[in-house]
């Protein structure tokens, strides 16, 4: 079973984003903010982060840039799931290193369309 | 809607559309008619099917037609059409077009453009092995308000999040707000035009490709076998045609054969291109006065087939 992290600072949508992983077969680890995230993935690497873009603590970005240099943090595959639906954002997320990106709101179909788009499922 | 008044839809959308609905596809009527019945002002779907008989207004009989037979589409639907396009259908095209340097591509049910898109998406993506190759892509429906959709190319951010990858969305739509555009150079690649498959296309000309995915499983088994046979006499023999997932050519017809190892992806079988007629011959170019061409209806194709 691949593991997703779902990193996001509301906790409904970690719920929602949960229950639709969790029907994909994905085991689920939940983190607040990146700080926390960045802290779960030194103890073991998911293979798959679903991560938010603003929360407090550490950004989305701030998290992704961290974990691109952490020995093993190119493994694990990063979908943004973000309300930031701007070109510009979009293009400093992919150079940052992330694999897709979802903007919110998302669905079921957004989900399963992304991580097969990655190759999680 | 009463059991009659479903009857007599049915019959309506078989004759106009070549919609085949069973009998316990109400829900899917109620469903796309009810928000027809609210912009037409019908006070419900009774009053609506009544206004579709002898007397009815030809723009009310189109509204109900397009909104029975529109279909939900994602770009690259089901990925693996795509990837048989740029592995097998684009390198053989571009080995056997070598002279002519053309290949015409044809999206048989093309609905909101999703699916010629994509395609035009493979082909500047492999732009680099394409030099001096001219494609030109038909997109087709039966929906002139799908089509309309289609040419603008302007797709919601749900549209554009299922099955386009993000460096796709990026590299080849703008943003306008909520709402994500094709791309001029990408537009330009891409031809529209409106279609009933039930009625004569053989002045489209031939085409190297065709996609006709997801649509004929509305038929019946009758329809299919015309629609497929006179798919093949469009198509050189070394050109493909790409069905949907759940479609096939087995048990229908012999004008087309699987290609071994790629799932929806068939070509015309030797045989039967061999002995057809030189395009042209068969059919002028002509506006169809009924929903059914008689030269090209299953009764004819059988008389001929009996004759050799």
């Amino acid at each position: 079973m691949k593991h997703c992290l779902v990193v996001d600072d509301s906790s409904v949508i970690r719920k929602v984003a949960r229950r639709i992983l969790e029907d994909m077969d994905f085991s689920i680890s939940e983190a607040e903010d990146g700080q926390q995230a960045l802290d779960a993935c030194k103890e073991s690497m998911p293979d798959a982060i679903l991560l938010d873009w603003n929360m407090p603590v550490m950004d989305g970005l701030e998290f992704l840039n961290k974990l691109r240099e952490e020995e093993g943090g190119d493994v694990p595959l990063v979908v943004f799931c973000t309300t930031e639906n701007d070109v510009a954002h979009i293009a400093k997320a992919i150079r940052a290193g992330a694999n897709e990106y979802i903007m919110k709101p998302f669905d079921r179909d957004i989900i399963e369309a992304k991580f097969q788009e990655v190759g999680l499922i | 809607m009463t059991p009659s008044e479903y009857e007599f839809l049915k019959q309506f959308l078989k004759s106009r559309s070549g919609l085949v609905l069973s009998d316990e596809k109400q829900y899917l009527v109620e469903s796309r008619l009810v928000p027809v019945t609210r912009r037409t002002g019908h006070k419900n779907l009774s009053a609506l099917i009544a206004d579709l008989g002898p007397r009815g207004s030809e723009e009310l009989k189109n509204t109900v037609v397009e909104a029975m037979t529109t279909n939900e589409s994602f770009f690259f639907r089901d990925k693996t059409p795509f990837d048989h396009f740029r592995k097998t259908m684009l390198p053989s095209m571009l080995t056997n077009r070598a002279g002519s340097k053309r290949v015409r591509i044809w999206c048989a049910a093309a609905s909101t453009g999703q699916e010629p898109y994509s395609i035009g998406m493979c082909l500047q993506e492999d732009r680099g092995k394409t030099g001096g190759f001219r494609f030109e892509i038909l997109g087709t429906d039966i929906s002139s308000e799908v089509l309309e959709k289609a040419r603008m190319g302007i797709y919601s951010q749900f549209e554009v999040q299922r099955g386009l990858p993000i460096q796709m969305l990026l590299k080849f739509f703008s943003q306008q707000g909520e709402l994500w555009q094709v791309a001029p150079e990408l537009r330009a690649m891409v031809q529209w035009r409106k279609l009933n498959l039930l009625q004569n296309f053989s002045h489209l000309g031939e085409f190297d490709i065709i996609f006709c995915r997801n649509v004929l499983i509305y038929f019946d088994q009758d329809t299919k076998r015309d629609i497929l046979q006179r798919l093949a006499k469009q198509m050189p023999s070394d050109g493909f045609l790409v069905l949907g997932a759940a479609e096939t050519v087995v048990g229908l017809t012999d004008a087309f054969e699987p290609v071994p190892d790629h799932r929806g992806l068939y070509r015309p079988r030797k045989s039967a291109t061999t002995t057809r007629a030189p395009l042209g011959t068969t059919s002028p170019a002509q506006p169809a006065k009924g929903p059914v061409d008689p030269l090209n209806s299953p009764a004819f194709q059988k008389l001929r087939a009996l004759r050799g």
